[in-house]
């Protein structure tokens, strides 16, 4: 298919897209895996959420 | 399940993780239809072939404000129900809203250098959406800049409700003043000016994006539901050490 004299225009366009999609899509992938990685490290020390800790020892703002 | 319950984060995580992949696929399948209609739709008498760019920059446009107008919400919800998850959305919004605009501001460009013979002119329409992603972009630097998520979040929902008074300038901005942008032809009285050759690669394509936008949105989500369990166990972490 002939894009006409402004072909460069067209192409650098759904290029530029392709590229911010793709960008997109990574970036929430790989912080995705970050967040596990890290819940994973945290579980493997011994830390977990429902602390063993009883509330009235936690800081007020995490009781 | 009950809307209010997934107010709770565990919840809404287990939600997402059955609704992601269905998503993706559906995304997939839109891009796949939507760029077939828009290689095989005819030429525009006056364009030609660069009317093909419209298939991208209009859709992304129209998502530019849609998405602002949902970190909005969100922000009603934060500042008004406390609703937990309101902030997460947010917040989880505004880098995908960013990228939008971004979109929609080079694609346009590159739209108007070969239609206008210049890539930019400061016209009320084109001014004002760089003025949006000139927010994203403050939203987002707001949100890195205080640590506690709760007081992020109450900042953030204030000013992006101050900033929802952009979206009816972008939308109405080639109305109000003179712009080399065109008016609107499609979202307005009388409906659309667009012939359905055009018009029906165009709303597949922004259906396309618009379910990247819920998948990519819903993943972020439980990016941040995440990263806020790791705060509160290096919280905890750093009270049992100090106990």
């Amino acid at each position: 298919m002939d894009l006409g004299p402004h072909a460069t225009f067209i192409i650098a366009a759904y290029v530029i897209a392709a590229l911010t999609v793709t960008g997109l899509i990574a970036w929430v992938l790989a912080d995705y895996d970050a967040q596990r990685r890290l819940i994973g490290d945290l579980e493997a020390r011994g830390v977990t959420r429902r602390a063993k800790n009883s509330a009235k020892d936690l800081p007020k703002d995490l009781q | 399940m009950a809307l209010i319950d997934l107010a709770n984060p565990t919840r809404f995580l287990a939600l997402t993780q059955r609704l992601l992949a269905p998503l993706a696929v559906l995304t997939a399948l839109a891009f796949a239809a939507g760029l077939y209609l828009a290689w095989v739709a005819p030429d525009d008498y006056q364009q030609g072939a660069t009317v093909k760019i419209m298939f991208i920059h209009v859709p992304n446009a129209w998502l530019s404000m849609a998405v602002w107008a949902v970190m909005s919400i969100a922000s009603i919800g934060t500042l008004v129900w406390r609703h937990p998850l309101a902030d997460v959305a947010a917040k989880a919004a505004a880098p995908l809203g960013a990228a939008f605009t971004f979109l929609a501001l080079v694609t346009g460009s590159l739209w108007g250098r070969p239609m206008w013979g210049t890539y930019w002119v400061w016209d009320a329409r084109l001014t004002s959406v760089l003025v949006l992603f000139l927010m994203y972009l403050g939203i987002i630097a707001l949100w890195r800049t205080v640590d506690d998520p709760a007081r992020a979040g109450r900042a953030a929902a204030i000013l992006t409700l101050v900033g929802a008074i952009n979206l009816p300038v972008v939308k109405f901005s080639v109305d109000w003043w003179n712009t080399l942008h065109q008016p609107a032809s499609v979202f307005r009285v009388g409906g659309p000016t667009i012939d359905a050759s055009i018009l029906t690669p165009l709303l597949v394509m922004a259906l396309a994006f618009l379910l990247l936008f819920v998948t990519l949105h819903l993943a972020a989500m439980r990016n941040e539901i995440l990263r806020r369990r790791v705060r509160a166990m290096w919280l905890l972490q750093a009270h049992a050490a100090s106990a």
